[in-house]
């Protein structure tokens, strides 16, 4: 067990922790909260898996913008603020097709990896990345930025009443 | 560094998104559970490329960021529906949407 193994597994069981906290809790906001915990404790295990800027983008993209966005829905659906019961399904099928595929996929995984050992390769910092995108990946780059534009426009049109309507 | 700890944390995530999927009724915390799931998916794409020698280097943590991207888009529009539907219904249960709502009903279905 070197340190870098020490580290997955602390950041691991903090992120599988907290993610079954955010699927468990009683408190709407609290699951956002600890949605924070979960997508930050990944954050670590890029950091030290050596994807530096996966790292920093999860944090500035998902800890910071998506949580915030998140945390505003619950705001606007009036959302209560303490405990509220009225959260769940029955639990039954969910709980065997989630334990069944999670489960599942991490018997597949220990099978196919058992206790092997890899060196970490160099880092991946934002010149590599950079590097990466714009020699190998520049046409799914270029269709992402028109996705995203599609998306953009798609949520100003669906969330104002008085475009699109039909009379 | 061992390979299958972040492979089976991975792993256990996911699980943990389907459950939510599946369980939860409010909205909201449904798109969180789809979060912990495509949260997931990157830990795999970037674990993949640290133990795996691909042929172009860096790649699985390419396809991370645009997985993030994607994710990103997705939640944006995914909450722009939901607040519509509370507009429409004072309620995000998802349970409760009926499939058929609205557009039939304000149109003649049989013309003739």
């Amino acid at each position: 067990m070197t340190t870098a193994d020490v580290l997955l597994f602390g950041l691991g069981a903090v992120a599988v922790g907290a993610g079954l906290l955010v699927v468990t809790t009683k408190h709407v906001v609290r699951a956002g909260l600890w949605l924070v915990v979960t997508l930050g404790a990944t954050a670590g295990l890029y950091l030290v898996l050596t994807a530096e800027l996966v790292a920093w983008v999860q944090v500035l993209l998902y800890v910071g913008a998506v949580v915030v966005l998140l945390l505003f829905a619950v705001m606007l659906t009036r959302a209560p603020i303490g405990v509220s019961y009225d959260l769940d399904r029955p639990g039954w099928p969910a709980l065997l097709v989630g334990a069944g595929s999670g489960l599942g996929l991490g018997a597949l995984l220990v099978d196919a990896y058992r206790w092997s050992t890899v060196d970490l390769p160099a880092t991946g910092s934002a010149e590599r990345l950079g590097t990466e995108i714009f020699r190998s990946w520049v046409l799914p780059f270029e269709v992402l930025s028109v996705l995203l534009l599609a998306a953009l426009v798609g949520a100003i049109i669906v969330s104002r009443p008085d475009i699109g309507e039909r009379r | 560094m061992h390979p299958v700890v972040p492979y089976v944390t991975a792993a256990l995530l996911f699980g943990l998104g389907v459950y939510g999927v599946l369980r939860r009724r409010n909205a909201v915390l449904l798109l969180m559970s789809v979060e912990l799931m495509l949260n997931a998916v990157n830990l795999v794409l970037v674990t993949a490329d640290a133990t795996a020698r691909a042929a172009l280097p860096a790649t699985g943590q390419v396809f991370a960021l645009f997985v993030i991207v994607i994710a990103a888009a997705e939640v944006g529009v995914g909450l722009a529906l939901v607040l519509q539907l509370y507009r429409l219904h004072r309620n995000i249960a998802v349970d409760t949407v009926a499939l058929d709502d609205g557009s039939l009903d304000d149109e003649p279905v049989g013309v003739g």
